[in-house]
């Protein structure tokens, strides 16, 4: 079997999930090797997880240009790992970062390149991705059709499932072009970290619109979310009025989440922002007024002030759950 | 020599309207209403901040797209940008994102540039991967997916909000950046602006013109297949109750028989 290159998204020492997914869904296409760097001294430790989800071999590259400048550094690493064997794929986050990696490498390989894939599969010609369209009213399926398949993947796409395999670790030592470092990352600020689950891997995001009033008014979103474990969301609205951080928003221009519950707190359901959670399994909605689009596409759907339907939902939880 | 300032635009079918696939699995835009890609909007309004900050800028937009796509060019003149360049061939039709990189670098190189702006993504491919792209294949720097941006001398400066962290980006002109729509509410067209549109400058180009072969851009050219595309079934509306005083209760109900609680 080939071998498919997932380059692996890892923050604070430890792997994220979407990475594990990768490596899930490299298993269908041919043998994971994964491809892990500027880890530093937490590499050897995150080589021993990415084994245990199928990695064969772990690539691993440490330099101070991977976080010095933007993006190429990442793009001659993979160009020069993929060049020095013959891989069949290559699979990355799709993140507005693993997007712009994956363009240049494909276009350095000779290759096409897919982007935001809900899943992959094997076909005959290569592997198949299924992707959205048009606010994921359409649903594709494309095929890379010339050089190495470089696909970016969205979270979510499937359950991350173990399977042991060697995680043989293999340094490799860089040479970085000039272009690697055209564009200086002179300061770098980590968001802080809220607790909750992060937006995007979420099974259950609540989110909150213009209809939550202010930015006091996301206290009984969060502590909805809280009682149910969940990440916390924000319509454009909301986020252009200054009420809850953009990292948050959902939507075209936001996350897109497709989680196994999503509910919808005083957000109109407007098409910009169904492109951002129309997939999800459930959707719920808050609205006081009935004739709000958002309702249309609500499996259960409560007409009221969220004022009182929160709080009150968030009480019953609490007392399910004991 | 003043600071010269390329816009990529883009055409798309309207968001708000129907939107679809053509029998070639192509994006239909010749049955549905289009309009100048919404977050390029973002790109232009920038890109005109920047040269009246400079003083002594020029800003042409250019777009890769059909007859139609005229109307986008028009509508960032009539926001103030000073010349449009139309690069339309019946050959593009089909063409993936590596031949539409491929024809907007070519024209890029052909006009000449100190700063190419470009939006997050177009609202129909929404890919958001051209301008890594461009500044791949012109050898430029990225500086791309920011909320905020200026150039002072031969700098440019953004800050970009990632997933996990904001990050203050520097680079030498020449460069690509592209903006988010958090960079700032985008002008509306002003009457004098839309009369001065009328006027100013479209120069069109051919493929032939850019030195761009047919077999390098189109369906054929093409290093992606779409294979198949298919309506997904609409969500259809569930049950609705109207709060009475007991809809938290009513909803928890629900959940509770779905096993999220
Ligand atoms: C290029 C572009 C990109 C965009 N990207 C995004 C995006 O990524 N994400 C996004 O969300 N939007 C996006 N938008 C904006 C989008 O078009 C809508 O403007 C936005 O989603 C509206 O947010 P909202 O539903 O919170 O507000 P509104 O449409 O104002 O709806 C508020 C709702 O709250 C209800 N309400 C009010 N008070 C209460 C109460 N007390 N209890 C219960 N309900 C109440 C009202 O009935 C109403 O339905 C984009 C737009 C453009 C043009
Ligand atoms: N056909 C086109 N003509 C001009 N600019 C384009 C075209 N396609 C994409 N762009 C630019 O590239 C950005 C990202 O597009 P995309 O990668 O297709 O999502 C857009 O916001 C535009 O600035």
């Amino acid at each position: 079997m080939g071998e498919v290159l997932v380059l692996v998204d890892h923050v604070d020492g430890a792997v994220r999930k979407p990475a594990l997914e990768l490596l899930t869904l490299a298993r269908r296409i041919g043998e994971p090797s994964a491809v892990l760097l500027g880890a530093g001294a937490a590499a050897a430790e995150l080589a021993v997880k990415l084994g245990e989800f199928g990695a064969a071999t772990v690539y691993t590259a440490d330099a101070a240009e991977f976080g010095e400048f933007l993006v190429v550094p990442k793009v001659d690493a993979l160009e020069q790992i993929a060049g020095a064997g013959s891989p069949v794929a290559v699979l990355v986050t799709s993140s507005g970062e693993g997007k712009e990696v994956a363009a240049r490498l494909a276009l350095r390989l000779g290759s096409g390149v897919i982007t935001d894939a809900v899943d992959v599969t094997a076909g005959d010609g290569g592997p198949v991705a299924t992707q959205s369209a048009f606010a994921a009213s359409f649903s594709t399926t494309s095929r890379v059709s010339r050089g190495v398949p470089v696909i970016t993947v969205k979270p979510n796409a499937v359950g991350p499932e173990a399977a042991p395999a060697a995680g043989a670790v293999q340094a490799v030592a860089v040479e970085f072009g000039a272009a690697a470092s055209g564009t200086r990352v002179v300061s770098r600020t980590a968001r802080v970290s809220t607790g909750r689950p992060e937006l995007t891997e979420a099974a259950i995001v609540v989110s909150g619109g213009r209809g939550v009033g202010a930015a006091e008014g996301f206290g009984v979103v969060e502590e909805l979310a809280d009682s149910l474990g969940a990440a916390v969301g924000a319509s454009r609205a909301a986020v252009d009025a200054g009420w809850y951080p953009h990292s948050n928003q959902v939507g075209q221009t936001g996350k897109q989440v497709s989680p196994q519950l999503y509910i919808a707190n005083g957000i109109s359901g407007a098409i910009q922002h169904r492109a951002g959670m129309q997939t999800s399994k459930t959707i719920v909605a808050v609205n006081k007024d009935a004739e709000a689009p958002i309702f249309e596409l609500a499996d259960y759907g409560v007409v009221g002030d969220l004022f009182a339907v929160l709080p009150q939902l968030t009480a019953e939880i609490k007392a399910r759950k004991g | 020599m003043s600071l010269r300032i390329v816009v990529c635009v883009k055409y798309v079918p309207d968001a708000t309207g129907d939107r679809r696939f053509a029998d070639d699995n192509t994006t239909d835009r010749d049955s549905v209403d289009g309009l100048l890609s919404e977050l390029d909007e973002y790109g232009v309004e920038q890109a005109l901040r920047i040269a009246e900050a400079s003083g002594d800028a020029e800003v042409t937009v250019l777009t890769v797209g059909p007859d139609d796509a005229k109307d986008a060019l028009r509508k960032a003149l009539s926001m103030g940008a000073d010349k449009a360049v139309h690069v339309n061939d019946e050959d593009i039709h089909g063409t993936d994102v590596i031949g539409t990189s491929l024809v907007l670098a070519k024209a890029l190189e052909r006009t000449g540039f100190d700063l190419v702006v470009c939006g997050m993504a177009s609202t129909d491919g929404t890919m958001g991967v051209v301008p890594a792209l461009l500044a791949e294949r012109l050898g430029v720097p990225q500086v791309t997916l920011l909320s905020e941006v200026s150039v002072e001398g031969t700098v440019v400066r953004g800050r970009r909000d990632g997933d996990g962290a904001t990050e203050l980006l520097e680079a030498s002109l020449p460069a690509v950046v592209s903006v988010t729509d958090q960079s700032g509410e985008a002008r509306y067209p002003s009457f004098k602006g839309i009369m001065a549109a009328k006027k100013k400058p479209v120069q069109g180009f051919d493929l032939d013109d850019l030195g761009i072969g047919a077999e390098e851009v189109g369906l054929a050219g093409a290093w992606t297949v779409v294979d198949a595309v298919a309506a997904r079934a609409a969500r259809t509306a569930g049950t609705v109750v109207k709060d009475e005083g007991e809809g938290g209760r009513q909803l928890a109900e629900y959940l509770a028989a779905q096993k999220f609680i």
